[in-house]
């Protein structure tokens, strides 16, 4: 039995705070479909993920309705790629994205996740015509992304891949320059990249996962916001602990969601990604928190500890509210999705150096950022390692998300619309380090990664 | 409220308050056959707030048609009627 303001309060969120299910993403596991025919190799993909998601959308949509919570995404997120691709006989892997794109609207999601390949130790022959690939199939299909892991604690930082990305991200911005480079919007690269994340760019479906399951991610800013105006004046004790309490209901939401997925799709169920997600929507923003909890402007000194407390809350209030948690499980501060982050820019608060402090404590790391189209492949590499560096070195995931716009010079602004927001250009550091990328080679594991 | 009434589905109704709201609502879940276990309603500065605690399980229509007739019903009335499983109160407000 509940009592009428606690029936008010879930409403309440729903109605007015934007609270959803940002996506319930489904992870397939494509390595059966490997075969020496890229031709039948790509068959079987389309076949193997328009049969195991065929009702993917329709059971998202009755829960959505049954329960009265928004799911935003329905997404697909599969083996990386190059592990698939590599049996076949070919050296370009466009047809694999193609297949990939096919069968992704053919169910009806909005994206597919897994163009992937893992190289934080080094490059497998088929790793390397992935990477070749990769502009091409983000210019020429439109549900497909890409994610590279070009480090980890366990391995350190493959250098070689972190120069090699620097190019690929301008060639990408090239290819889709009539679309103010959209296509790099689809491609991340990690440290410690999750085997699985729900949330788009950068799902894709790790060896160690089951056949298929059911991964869940959360949002709710706009839910945090508000509870965070009711304690205003209050103090920092208060704060963290509405975040908890809050994150916990947040995230019941998720766990319903993915069990009843789970159940009616008959797949188990993975993980919930505890992530805070924000929208470029008003009220639904990751800096505007950070300004309730009492910085003036995000990006505002304070900003990386309101930031640290905040990540740290969601994650503790969320732990105890699902089974599982997993994915990336934090604050999500992309610049061009959150209408408050947009501001922090244009007013000059928030810079590229202050982003990369916060996310030393954030749950990804320099995301949905926009730079001028001139800033040179070295200088993206040197953005890239620093980023990797935090990552490796701090035991967590971080992720590069970058795009130099063709054309645009900092000041400008760039509209994709809808979730991924429009992006300020940001001024970049021109100051380089290309004698450092160009040595190539591995930065080695850091010596706590010998754990045993 | 009891402890003991049997319900899986919760009915709030929010909008102006008028004339013929209760009356509009309840013949229609009468229609559909779905009992009323609980109802409680408030009127906060003009908002007009029910909260009905039902039971779909008797009736003959599935629950995507009750969620369907009540919308268009708030539809005619100018309100906004939901009807939302029990579950994800539970879920949100008890531990």
């Amino acid at each position: 039995m509940f009592e009428n303001f606690e029936i008010l309060e879930t409403i309440n969120m729903f109605r007015n705070q934007h609270l959803d299910v940002r996506t319930i993403t489904m992870g397939i596991n494509l390595l059966d479909c490997a075969a020496e025919s890229a031709e039948t190799a790509c068959r079987k993909i389309y076949d193997k993920i328009t049969k195991q998601a065929e009702h993917l959308v329709d059971t998202a949509d009755q829960i959505s309705r049954e329960f009265g919570v928004p799911i935003i995404h329905k997404r697909i997120s599969v083996t990386p790629i190059s592990l698939v691709a590599g049996a076949s006989d070919i050296d370009n892997y466009f047809c694999f994205a193609e297949a990939l794109d096919k069968a992704s609207k053919a169910i009806g999601v909005n994206f597919i996740g897994g163009f992937s390949a893992l190289v934080q130790k080094g490059f497998t022959d088929s790793d390397l015509k992935l990477f070749d690939s990769i502009p091409q199939a983000l210019a020429e299909t439109d549900q497909v992304c890409a994610s590279i892991n070009l480090a980890s604690t366990k391995s350190g930082i493959n250098m070689d891949a972190v120069a090699l990305m620097g190019k690929i991200i301008k060639e990408c911005a090239e290819l889709t320059k009539d679309k103010d480079a959209y296509g790099c919007a689809k491609l991340v690269v990690f440290a410690n990249a999750p085997d699985d994340n729900p949330f788009m760019a950068g799902a894709f479906t790790g060896v160690g996962e089951p056949e298929c399951a059911i991964n869940v991610g959360v949002s709710g800013p706009g839910v945090i916001l508000a509870a965070l105006k009711e304690v205003s004046g209050q103090s920092l004790d208060k704060v963290a602990e509405t975040i908890k309490r809050t994150a916990f209901k947040v995230t019941r939401v998720g766990q319903l969601v993915a069990e009843q997925a789970a159940e009616r799709l008959n797949v188990p169920f993975g993980t919930i990604d505890l992530s805070l997600a924000p929208t470029p929507v008003v009220g639904d923003s990751i800096a505007r928190i950070l300004e309730e909890i009492g910085v003036d402007t995000c990006g505002a000194w304070g900003t990386t500890a309101a930031l640290a407390m905040l990540n740290d809350a969601v994650k503790k209030g969320g732990t105890m509210a699902s089974s599982h948690v997993g994915g990336l499980s934090g604050a999500f501060i992309p610049v061009s999705e959150d209408e408050g982050m947009i501001a922090a820019v244009e007013s000059g608060a928030l810079n590229l150096e202050k982003l990369e402090a916060m996310t030393c404590v954030c749950s990804v790391g320099i995301d949905m950022v926009a730079i001028p189209g001139n800033t040179p492949t070295t200088i993206i590499s040197g953005l890239i390692a620093d980023e990797m560096a935090v990552g490796v070195f701090n035991n967590k995931t971080t992720a590069v998300r970058i795009i130099p716009v063709p054309g645009k010079v900092a000041g400008d602004k760039v509209v994709y619309g809808g979730l991924w927001g429009e992006a300020p250009i940001m001024n970049i550091n021109l100051h380089g380090s290309t004698r450092f990328i160009e040595r190539g080679g591995r930065i080695p594991a850091p010596i706590h990664s010998m754990r045993n | 409220m009891s402890q003991s009434v049997n319900y899986n589905a919760v009915v709030t109704v929010l909008g102006k308050d008028r004339v013929g709201i209760i009356a509009g609502v309840t013949a229609v879940l009468a229609k559909l056959n779905i009992n009323i276990s609980d109802i409680s309603q408030t009127i906060l500065k003009d908002m007009f707030t029910m909260i009905m605690l039902v039971d779909t399980i008797n009736s003959t229509y599935a629950f995507e048609k009750i969620r369907e007739e009540l919308k268009v019903l708030g539809e005619e009335m100018n309100l906004e009627i939901r009807i939302q499983h029990k579950d994800i109160f539970n879920a949100m407000q008890r531990i």
